[in-house]
């Protein structure tokens, strides 16, 4: 349902819009993001939309709407995919609204009424990135709120109070929807002090998620459930091989099938439309697509390709001289090589758009991560204006990096124009599966020198991986220059003691012959993986405990303290024991991501042959917590993630393929292996939010093969484990 | 050929080629976008629904194998405005992530119930196989337990 067009009258928005554009009082200037700055505005409106949300299509920059039944809808520029930022920047904007969470309401922001995110929702940075903006911007409609209700009631500023959605003082109240509802002119305050912690209502509370009765009673919110009236249904061809180029196709069988609309035979694509999701996947079938290859690939090749000393090495981080100490004629060098294998994103909800093309304007239905990319690409095809391409973002049916470019949107809306009906198209799972924006393999060689004493003179960590960042098209090739490196590729690979004196950490880039990108926490899952398995090697060696020995090559720099504080907690909480016990035993690992410290204890017994994670104790640092309930299935979510690659996950090449190209046999964690008890703690040493959805990847892998260490005496350097 | 069945207990009739999968007949024809399509091979779970009270696969199961029979859908699960404890137990535990495989989870959840009402943690792993890429299970497993519980203590 849209806004309604005749209660609506009583607001003069064009007048507030236009007030808004001439004064510059009034424009609120916010960045956020690695972007430049962003101009915002708030505008508010007198009426609502109801679920699922169609909304007003000619507000600029629209981020909240007041309604007369006195809800706040906040249009949010960050994508929901489940990490629960919807719940986490709800209660932010309730705090300094000074409103109740169950009169806030929050929708996807449509790039028609405004504030998309000119970047992406990914790299645990929706929360922190928002955090100033948007309490900022909360404050300021607030006080809009409180100047309105004085003129309103003819009674000074001062003398009154903002409280659940009321104005009130000296005897006197007006809901926010009233003043709303009898406001013409609207003038943009400076933006008032912000709240003093002490003082949080909101923040800091465990809420329920703001979307869990819709997400359990089944709402159709997701990119997959978007329908238009007349809507039918297209498939892509998709390529099976690595390196295809798209050559033609004989479409002339595909034509002739049932229910057949159209067969779309681009420059570089080939679809179908059909009536049916059913007819459109059987007619694809029948279409003789024909690709080009160069090579034909197999897991070895790609193997050899990542090691370390090949591609070109960039030296990301370098204390002291590590050279001077590990290449002495005498040095004992303690050197050990890790492996991780290509990993798939494998979301539960495929890829796909629904679009329509009309007469001078396309509209998009989808769950993206890159809203402003998506559009670019649909109006360069299309050869429209970006003003013409409204994208309405759906919710996520998981992100994890997958959906950080999503050129099927395009596709949908060339066949969308073919055809001049709205389209609806999605991945199949096998496309899913060979058509990933895959995990990079890695190849991490660590070398380090103890002294007599036992404390670690040297540390190198040399990564070799694929591509993650580069090569994405949120990463102009110009910023490959100034940023030097793969940041995504060597996340977490910094050496995070700096306790030690001579350190040094570089990254090896290897470009595949497949894509690689974003998968949720990038580097971090396998260069922990293989810095906090070798701490444990380094300790066995130099004779110690493994806490300890971490502990001791800390320093007193802040990071290194919260680090040593999580660290020390975890091991406390988890009662962490050095040797097995009753056929269980535990393994210890930590890092750091993104300012968040992690640590975790995991512990594991063999059952059968087979290896089973019994409990994980998570200490987590993020700074200000928002609501400790979602940073705590966060952190459930990314251990369990974490034992799934861990264990089971790995994507491999055969003659060209890649493989498996179905759940199962792309085997994750079930139910059944997930631990029984995962017990997060959080700590808060810093005021302001940090990362949360990713940083609990990280100690995941190591914590587990330290753990099998203590119990067989074997030492897993490659996962996974299982495979 | 139509095809007939109860659908959320009121009776209706598709359209659809009786060979094909049901899930699209229900997604599509019916337009109820609760049950998910995650992989159409049988291998997620994401289409879950109840045929006749059994937990049934919808992508792989055709729609001419309905007729006749009583399905039931994800926004069927609750009546007459009263929460299923399956449901129920989902909120009270905060579940969902992303939100996208949970109709399927609840749906095969409920299926289990009514055969196993106080299910230990080894018929939970052998009964509870779809797939979560949010990887909830952790909280999956003490929703089940607790929506055991709100079936068995008489109301
Ligand atoms: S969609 Fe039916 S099991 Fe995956
Ligand atoms: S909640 Fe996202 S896949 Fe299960």
């Amino acid at each position: 349902m849209s806004v309604n067009k005749e209660e609506k009258q009583g607001f003069s928005r064009r007048k507030f819009l236009l007030r808004a554009t001439i004064g510059t009082g009034v424009m609120l200037g916010i960045a956020y993001g690695s972007t430049p700055l962003i101009r915002r505005k708030i505008a508010g409106v007198a009426n609502s939309a109801e679920a699922p949300y169609q909304g007003p299509t000619d507000d600029p920059k629209l981020w909240f709407e007041v309604t007369a039944g006195n809800q706040i809808i906040m249009h949010c520029p960050k994508v929901e995919m489940g990490q629960g930022t919807f719940t986490g920047l709800a209660q932010i904007a309730a705090e300094e609204l000074e409103i109740g969470m169950e009169q806030i309401k929050v929708v996807h922001a449509s790039s028609a009424s405004g504030n998309i995110d000119q970047f992406a929702t990914g790299g645990s940075t929706s929360i922190a990135s928002l955090w100033v903006p948007l309490r900022q911007l909360a404050a300021t409609m607030r006080e809009m709120l409180l100047r309105a209700a004085a003129s309103q009631l003819n009674q000074p500023v001062a003398g009154l109070q903002a409280l659940n959605g009321v104005v009130s003082g000296n005897g006197k109240s007006l809901t926010y929807g009233a003043i709303v509802a009898a406001m013409t002119e609207w003038t943009v305050p400076e933006t008032p002090a912000l709240k003093d912690p002490a003082t949080y209502q909101h923040i800091g509370q465990p809420y329920p998620r703001v979307d869990l009765q819709d997400k359990v009673m089944g709402a159709p919110i997701f990119g997959m459930d978007a329908t238009l009236p007349g809507m039918v249904y297209g498939a892509v061809v998709r390529p099976h091989t690595i390196g295809a180029t798209f050559a033609g196709a004989d479409i002339s069988e595909a034509e002739g099938m049932p229910g057949v609309i159209k067969v779309v035979l681009e420059e570089d694509f080939v679809g179908v439309v059909a009536n049916s999701y059913v007819e459109a996947e059987n007619a694809k079938r029948k279409i003789k697509a024909r690709w080009t290859t160069e090579k034909v690939w197999q897991t070895a090749d790609i193997e050899a390709m990542i090691r370390v000393g090949q591609g070109k090495d960039v030296t990301i981080q370098k204390e002291g001289n590590t050279a001077a100490v590990l290449e002495q004629v005498s040095a004992s060098v303690i050197t050990a090589e890790y492996f991780s294998p290509i990993g798939a994103h494998a979301q539960i909800e495929p890829n796909g758009t629904l679009a329509y093309v009309e007469e001078d304007q396309v509209t998009l239905m989808l769950s993206t991560q890159v809203v402003k990319i998506t559009r670019q690409e649909v109006a360069e095809r299309l050869g429209l204006k970006e003003e013409q391409v409204i994208i309405q973002p759906t919710f996520l049916g998981g992100g994890f990096g997958r959906r950080l470019h999503t050129p099927n949107a395009m596709q949908a809306a060339v066949m969308s124009r073919a055809v001049g009906k709205p389209v609806k198209s999605f991945f199949t799972r096998k496309e899913e599966f060979q058509n990933d924006t895959f995990r990079p393999p890695t190849h991490n060689v660590l070398k380090g020198k103890l002294s007599p004493e036992g404390r670690i003179e040297a540390l190198e960590h040399h990564i070799s991986s694929g591509d993650v960042m580069y090569g994405s098209p949120l990463l102009p090739r110009i910023l490959q220059t100034v940023i030097g490196s793969d940041i995504g590729a060597w996340r977490g690979g910094m050496i995070q003691y700096h306790g030690i004196p001579n350190y040094r950490a570089v990254s090896w880039r290897v470009q595949l012959p497949f894509a690689t990108s974003w998968w949720r926490s990038l580097g971090l899952l396998a260069n922990t993986f293989a810095i906090e398995s070798f701490m444990d090697e380094l300790a066995e060696q130099a004779g110690k405990d493994p806490v300890s020995f971490r502990l001791e090559h800390l320093t007193d720099s802040p990071a290194d303290v919260r680090l040593a504080k999580v660290i020390q907690k975890a091991a406390e909480q988890a009662g962490y024991q050095n040797t097995a016990s009753n056929g269980r035993a535990m393994g210890f690992a930590a890092s750091t991501d993104a300012t968040t410290p992690c640590a975790q204890v995991a512990e594991v017994s063999l059952q059968d042959g087979k290896l089973k994670v019994h409990k994980v104790t998570c200490v987590l640092d993020p700074g200000l917590v928002i609501n400790p309930d979602q940073v705590r299935a966060q952190c459930e979510g990314a251990i369990i993630m974490g034992i799934s690659s861990i264990l089971y996950e790995k994507m491999e090449v055969e003659d060209n393929e890649l493989h498996p190209i179905i759940y199962g046999a792309y085997q994750m964690a079930l139910l059944k292996d997930a631990p029984k008890e995962i017990e997060v703690i959080l700590l808060e040493n810093d005021a302001t939010p940090g990362a949360v959805g990713e940083p609990p990847l990280g100690p995941i892998g190591a914590a587990i093969a330290n753990a099998v260490y203590r119990l067989t005496g074997k030492r897993h350097r490659r996962f996974p484990l299982e495979g | 050929m139509p095809t007939t069945f109860i659908l959320n207990g009121r009776p209706v009739t598709v359209q659809a080629d009786p060979n094909s999968p049901l899930l699209w007949a229900i997604r599509d024809e019916l337009n109820l976008k609760g049950t998910k399509f995650g992989c159409g091979k049988a291998a997620c779970g994401a289409c879950t629904l109840h045929v006749d009270g059994k937990a049934v696969r919808s992508c792989s199961y055709a729609v001419k194998f309905a007729e006749g029979k009583s399905i039931t859908t994800i926004e069927g699960l609750s009546q007459e405005g009263k929460i299923h404890p399956v449901q129920q137990a989902w909120m009270e535990e905060i579940v969902p992530q992303c939100g996208y495989c949970q109709p399927g989870f609840m749906m095969a959840t409920a299926a289990m119930l009514a055969e196993i009402p106080d299910p230990t943690d080894e018929d939970i792993d052998r009964n509870i196989v779809n797939v979560c890429r949010c990887a909830t299970y952790y909280r999956m497993r003490k929703a089940i337990h607790r929506a055991a519980e709100i079936s068995n203590t008489p109301s």
